[in-house]
């Protein structure tokens, strides 16, 4: 019997595998597919304080082994998710973590506020890094000192563990990461997706609505791996690896690369069961290998 | 809502670039209504990387049907895949058309164009069952644009066919065929599924005739599950214009609501 649980120090997951926010829903569409109970934790999709409409479509591209997306973070605003998502997902014994948005420092703040103040959440993630959100794809996490006054700012409104998600779009991720570490929080995951543009020949327009999108899936797993290497071997608080997972082989990759835990995202488009499968796939490996705590591969690339 | 990584095709056929394929997926089949769609997965592969989603063409006992035209590399391998061959196939998706006992004995119209009929087909067999008078329009630009053709002059229920160019039934467009009828016949209801641009003008033809009518709509699709909100599109709910999904929230929506890429 292999102990698959990570201990992430604020936070303990059953095992290191969690559904990454943005494309998960709010948990419950994927109900009817698998016991949710059977993920280490699962990220629900973005926040804002109100409401949001999202972009314009399509908002969908593919390209090879990869999903470019304009998505926009439209959702349903906290109070909605509150009142009508929380309480049901405070019943799993998954840890539920929710992604926190914000136009600017002080929403951030007052989602991660309102948040605190409601049963049922293991954790919060700061999503600094979407590409979607402002002109250029632009976003706090691009800036070092952006970074630290908005997790700083956060940091003070909620009392929750914060995990700040953080954007490939950067020359140094290095530099973004210990930002957030100075400021307090306990964990960073990365990445976002890298921002890209899709083009339609025959027409000359962009293949999305907003010009720009974000690409995530197997496209970016090697260049994701990069950065969670980078970053866990300069910060001190855990790293949560996340880019292109699509099996347990990858998920393991990212592990010995850094991650202390990962998430998947893609995948679950691809295949719902991907979740799951990759955790029944990790076990499988650990048993074979003679593993009894999977957390010693955490780091362990030889070079 | 179930995922069948094993439904077996048990029957293919072809018309030029059209396409049937017959799936053995018995808790998918036992749970689909007209209207629903399915997620499949065309390759094992990650290019293409996202499933498509397809309507289920028919569906009885065990079995589900999908007919598609190939229209880019998705569309293109699922038409290579030959009888014996297994998918992952995940439904059924969304919600479906409204059938509703007061359709009993009245004459309803399904006006499909081109690839657009597959829906259609699934929906006038369940409309005959519950007792109602399905009236089929199926237009394409040409004759071979009609592959159902056969089997719909077999199916027991009126259709109407319409080519663009003459080559077969009326000639003119499937909505100029489906706006003469409906003057002379005042049908109780009209489902629709097609291009966008035909679906629009059935649109303006239904409100014009205080015809109530939905329609199937159609995107790029990341889940089907409604999870990611890939899909979204503007539609009027309750006077206020909102992006919905398609695919839970749809794909059939009511004509009123619906704001149309031209609009």
């Amino acid at each position: 019997m292999v102990d698959l649980s990570v201990d992430l120090g604020f936070l303990k997951l059953k095992n290191p595998v969690m559904a990454a926010s943005g494309t998960f829903g709010y948990g419950l569409e994927f109900q009817p597919l698998y016991n949710l109970n059977l993920l280490g934790g699962l990220v629900v999709k973005g926040l804002y304080f109100k409401p949001r409409e999202g972009n314009p479509p399509p908002r969908l591209a593919e390209s090879p082994c990869g999903l470019i997306n304009s998505i926009g973070l439209q959702g349903i605003g906290v109070e909605a998710f509150c009142r009508e998502i929380l309480p049901w997902l405070a019943d799993l014994t998954t840890a539920v973590i929710a992604n926190v948005c914000g136009e600017e420092e002080g929403e951030y703040a007052r989602v991660a506020e309102y948040l605190s103040r409601h049963p049922g959440l293991a954790a919060l993630e700061l999503n600094i890094s979407c590409p979607n959100v402002r002109e250029g794809g632009k976003c706090p996490a691009q800036d070092p000192e952006a970074t630290y006054r908005t997790v700083k700012r956060v940091r003070q409104a909620s009392s929750l563990p914060l995990i700040t998600k953080l954007s490939p779009n950067v020359t140094d991720i290095t530099a973004v990461a210990l930002a957030a570490q100075e400021a307090g929080s306990q964990a960073v995951s990365l990445v976002n997706t890298f921002l890209a543009l899709a083009i339609d020949l025959e027409s000359r327009k962009p293949k999305l609505g907003n010009v720009l999108g974000g690409l995530s899936g197997p496209a970016i797993k090697p260049l994701a791996m990069r950065m969670v290497f980078e970053v866990a071997r300069k910060v001190k608080i855990p790293v949560i690896g996340l880019g292109g997972i699509f099996n347990y082989q990858d998920a393991l990759e990212f592990m010995v690369a850094g991650a202390s835990a990962v998430q998947v995202g893609t995948a679950n488009f691809v295949n719902p069961q991907a979740c799951p499968e990759i955790i029944k796939g990790i076990e499988d490996w650990a048993e074979s290998q003679g593993i009894k705590r999977l957390s010693e591969i955490v780091g362990s690339l030889k070079f | 809502m179930f995922q069948d990584k094993n439904a077996r095709i048990i029957k293919t056929e072809s018309w030029g670039n059209y396409f049937l394929l017959r799936l053995a997926a018995a808790e998918i089949a036992q749970k689909s209504k007209p209207g629903q769609f399915l997620m499949i997965r065309v390759s094992p592969g990650l290019n293409p990387l996202l499933r498509r989603p397809l309507s289920i063409h028919d569906c009885s006992g065990s079995e589900v049907e999908i007919f598609f035209q190939v229209t880019g590399k998705g569309t293109e391998l699922l038409s290579q895949k030959k009888p014996g061959d297994h998918l992952d196939v995940l439904g059924p998706c969304g919600g479906g058309f409204s059938l509703l006992p007061e359709f009993k004995d009245k004459e309803i119209f399904c006006v499909g164009g081109g690839r657009g009929l597959a829906p259609l087909y699934f929906l006038a067999r369940e409309l005959q069952t519950a007792g109602a008078r399905p009236v089929v329009f199926y237009g394409g630009q040409t004759l071979s644009d009609l592959p159902l053709k056969k089997r719909l002059d077999e199916a027991g229920w009126e259709t109407n066919f319409s080519t663009d160019d003459g080559s077969f039934g009326f000639h003119g467009l499937v909505t100029q065929l489906a706006e003469k009828e409906l003057m002379k016949r005042k049908p109780s209801f009209l489902f629709g599924c097609g291009p966008e641009a035909m679906m629009t003008r059935l649109a303006e033809i239904c409100q014009q005739a205080v015809l109530p009518a939905e329609f199937s709509l159609e995107s790029i699709m990341g889940c089907g599950l409604g999870a990611c909100w890939g899909c979204s599109r503007k539609i009027k709910k309750n006077g206020e214009i909102k992006y919905l999904r398609i695919c839970q929230d749809g794909p059939v929506f009511p004509a009123e609501e619906i704001i149309w890429s031209g609009d």
